[in-house]
């Protein structure tokens, strides 16, 4: 053997926290506040420190947790926010300690849970260096020799003798990863920490990343950014509910992760406990937002179909139906509508209960967890309005071909097929 | 999607058949009591040097007059202690000229007081460290104490000038200095460990501490001698408070006054020691929750 570099067994973490609190008017509040620390204080005298802090209900963060990692291997972690992620890094880091099993690690482990942990803003570039080297574990003979390479890493040459509150905020981050990058362990664990700088920075820590891998370092890389995790890690862990749910090669883990994540697609939504407006002539009584292949992930670019089913009433006397879908992103910012309204297919002789479909082709939006609204109108007028009834997740495919996607936050929401080419003319005067 | 190529996750831990080498570091929860760990202690000791470094160079930015208020907090409190207990409630000061009895006292008193304070808020004040890197947590303790070492020395020069405004020369005896000042760091480590990592989870403790120092220095003779204390056992006794032994000592040492080393100092050194290792324990039991609760 002697190939394992981390070897976790039955890996648990309880956390401890506080009762939920119910809501309580201001009597309550004030009662509670004046008798809270007596009560607290005679907790802590018998001896329960918890009872003391109020940290009755306990949850498992993480439940007997097992896996092994080869020397050598880059090793994605994914899982849906609260899978208990963090908590395994911060494990695997020392930072905290795990309630139940063992971890064995066969090296010596960097861990980069934060870009520039312990910078301080009073101190200069140069100091800082020294100082978040000091922390993560360098000698300062180790800093001094890699300190011309991390300045010209970080492009802060000018800045080194500044304090780091004048930096900017892009700076402060590419000084902290140059110091990150220039940690020589044979186990490198990292958090999300790709998820900052501008795009040119990122490229050029992936290419470091890669480097260190290529170098045959151990890396544990914990991300939601599913090409970065793609282009770096050859198998992947993924958690749910704080277990390790399937281990394996990085895009089987990858396409499994995201199409569990899009349950949220329900397809059948309940729309009788839907607030409705409008006269109701007309009603709105289901929804189905099918992809492709039908097995309810949605790439950016493919052709999604939306059916609704209706009913009308008796009040229902003839007259022109238009039907809409609206897609709003997660923020509520309402980012297109596709009606008959404008494609101009109304519909004019209405059955009694039957559904209307929508094709949308080539659905151009990044990936991302949508919000859609329908409505229904007679002659100009709603009658029926289901407000976000649904939301929907768009899966992270190779759109481009090149492992990089636009990011909804920062690029916006849009995504389209585009071209560049230089032009070898020269430019007439 | 080809799910018969993903390994299921792994039930059963796998038993290590021919494993040659050892970990080098194998991580499992901690029962009870922990070791103090001084060995990996060591090992780090170029972070501690850093965070003290930090600690010092950061401590009077921004100010007007800088480190100058490390002198400035003992030589007012002397103005004041002169003038209300020297000159209006006559107390006596063991034959020493009044101010220079207080100011030898108040500058080891500073040091400690400063530092038991900065010690106590050490873990909380690091949260954002703790809770991202790993580190023996002894350091920040440790480094909050030791970065007011330079406060203390420049406070120290100030003590040694006035000295020789008001005509008194050093003792001999001042070679045992270093060792009362070692007797005030370890009293304010030992206390200041128990504090910081009380603190964490009940953050009365920061609430508490101000007091604390209000009250130990009124039980520590600064403003008075403790030769006030006639009753031998009960003077004796005194020690029992270890900034009693570290004042009497820097008298002896600085001013030739007849506190010369004795039962006394043997006491503070002991009650000084048993803080020190019960708060060392204390503080690596709850070491593991830190960075849970901070």
């Amino acid at each position: 053997m002697g190939d394992i570099a981390v070897r976790v067994q039955g890996l648990s973490k309880q956390y401890r926290i506080g009762k939920q609190e119910s809501s309580r008017n201001f009597r309550e509040v004030l009662t509670d506040a004046l008798y809270a620390p007596f009560r607290r204080t005679a907790g802590l005298l018998r001896g329960n420190a918890s009872a003391a802090a109020n940290l009755n209900e306990t949850f498992w963060a993480l439940k007997d947790v097992s896996f092994e990692i080869k020397k050598g291997d880059v090793v994605g972690i994914i899982g849906r926010n609260g899978a208990g992620k963090s908590t395994l890094l911060k494990i695997l880091s020392r930072i905290s300690e795990p309630t139940e099993g063992q971890v064995d690690i066969y090296g010596r482990v960097g861990a980069l849970l934060e870009v520039g942990t312990g910078f301080h803003a009073e101190l200069t570039g140069r100091e800082n260096i020294y100082l978040n080297g000091a922390i993560l574990g360098m000698s300062r003979e180790e800093i001094r020799r890699k300190f011309d390479e991390i300045v010209t890493f970080a492009e802060v040459e000018k800045f080194i003798d500044t304090p780091v509150k004048h930096y900017s905020s892009g700076m402060g981050l590419r000084l902290g990863f140059a110091v990150a990058a220039h940690l020589e362990p044979e186990i490198l664990i990292v958090d999300e920490v790709l998820a900052v700088g501008d795009a040119a920075f990122q490229k050029k820590c992936l290419g470091k990343m890669g480097e260190v891998a290529g170098e045959g370092r151990t890396v544990l890389f914990v991300s939601h950014n599913m090409p970065s995790i793609s282009v770096l890690c050859s198998s992947c862990i993924l958690l749910e509910y704080g277990s390790v749910s399937a281990i394996g090669n990085t895009s089987l883990i990858t396409h499994r992760y995201l199409s569990s994540q899009s349950d949220l697609v329900s397809g059948k939504v309940s729309l009788t406990d839907v607030k409705r407006a409008g006269s109701g002539q007309i009603r709105i009584t289901a929804i189905k937002i099918t992809s492709p292949d039908q097995n309810d992930v949605i790439y950016p670019n493919d052709t999604v179909n939306i059916t609704i089913q209706y009913k009308l009433s008796n009040e229902y006397n003839g007259g022109k139906v238009d039907f809409g879908i609206e897609v709003a992103d997660f923020y509520g910012s309402k980012l297109m509508t596709c009606s008959t309204q404008f494609t101009g297919e109304h519909f004019m002789n209405m059955l009694p209960e039957a559904t209307v479909s929508c094709t949308i082709a080539n659905l151009p939006l990044v990936p991302g967890v949508y919000l859609s609204s329908a409505w229904c109108a007679i002659n100009g007028v709603a009658v029926d309005r289901i407000e976000n009834f649904t939301e929907f997740t768009v899966s992270e495919n190779d759109f481009y071909g090149t492992g990089k996607l636009p990011n909804a936050r920062k690029h916006g929401p849009f995504l389209v097929k585009n071209k560049w080419e230089l032009i070898r003319e020269a430019i007439v005067e | 999607m080809i799910t018969d190529q993903i390994t299921p996750p792994i039930s059963a831990p796998p038993i290590p058949m021919s494993e040659p080498e050892e970990p080098y570091l194998t991580i499992r929860p901690s029962k009870g009591w922990v070791a103090p760990g001084l060995k990996e202690l060591w090992k780090y000791r170029e972070l501690l040097y850093f965070l003290t470094w930090r600690d010092v160079k950061v401590r009077y930015k921004q100010t007007v007059v800088g480190v100058a208020w490390a002198i400035i907090q003992p030589l007012m409190t002397m103005v004041v202690f002169s003038l209300f207990f020297g000159q209006l409630a006559k107390i006596p000061s063991d034959g020493v000229p009044y101010p220079i009895f207080s100011l030898a006292a108040l500058v080891p008193w500073t040091f400690f007081a400063t530092g038991l304070a900065s010690c106590s808020g050490s873990l909380v004040g690091s949260a954002n460290l703790i809770k991202k890197i790993y580190f023996p947590r002894l350091i920040i303790p440790l480094a909050a104490v030791f970065s007011g070492v330079i406060d203390f020395s420049v406070a120290f020069v100030i003590l040694i000038l006035m000295m020789l405004a008001f005509g008194i020369v050093p003792t001999l005896n001042i070679i045992w200095l270093p060792f009362f000042l070692l007797l005030a760091f370890v009293t304010a480590l030992g206390v200041g460990l128990w504090l910081t990592a009380l603190n964490v989870q009940f953050r009365d403790i920061q609430y508490i501490i101000p007091f604390l120092v209000q009250f130990w220095m009124f039980a520590t003779p600064i403003a008075y001698p403790s030769s006030l204390i006639k009753n031998e056992l009960a003077h004796t006794l005194y020690g029992v408070n270890p900034m009693v032994g570290v004042v009497e000592g820097f008298r002896w040492a600085l001013l030739g006054t007849n506190t010369a080393p004795g039962p006394i100092i043997i006491i503070s050194t002991l009650v000084a020691l048993a803080i020190l290792t019960s708060g060392m324990y204390y503080f690596r039991r709850m070491e593991k929750t830190f960075a849970d609760v901070a």
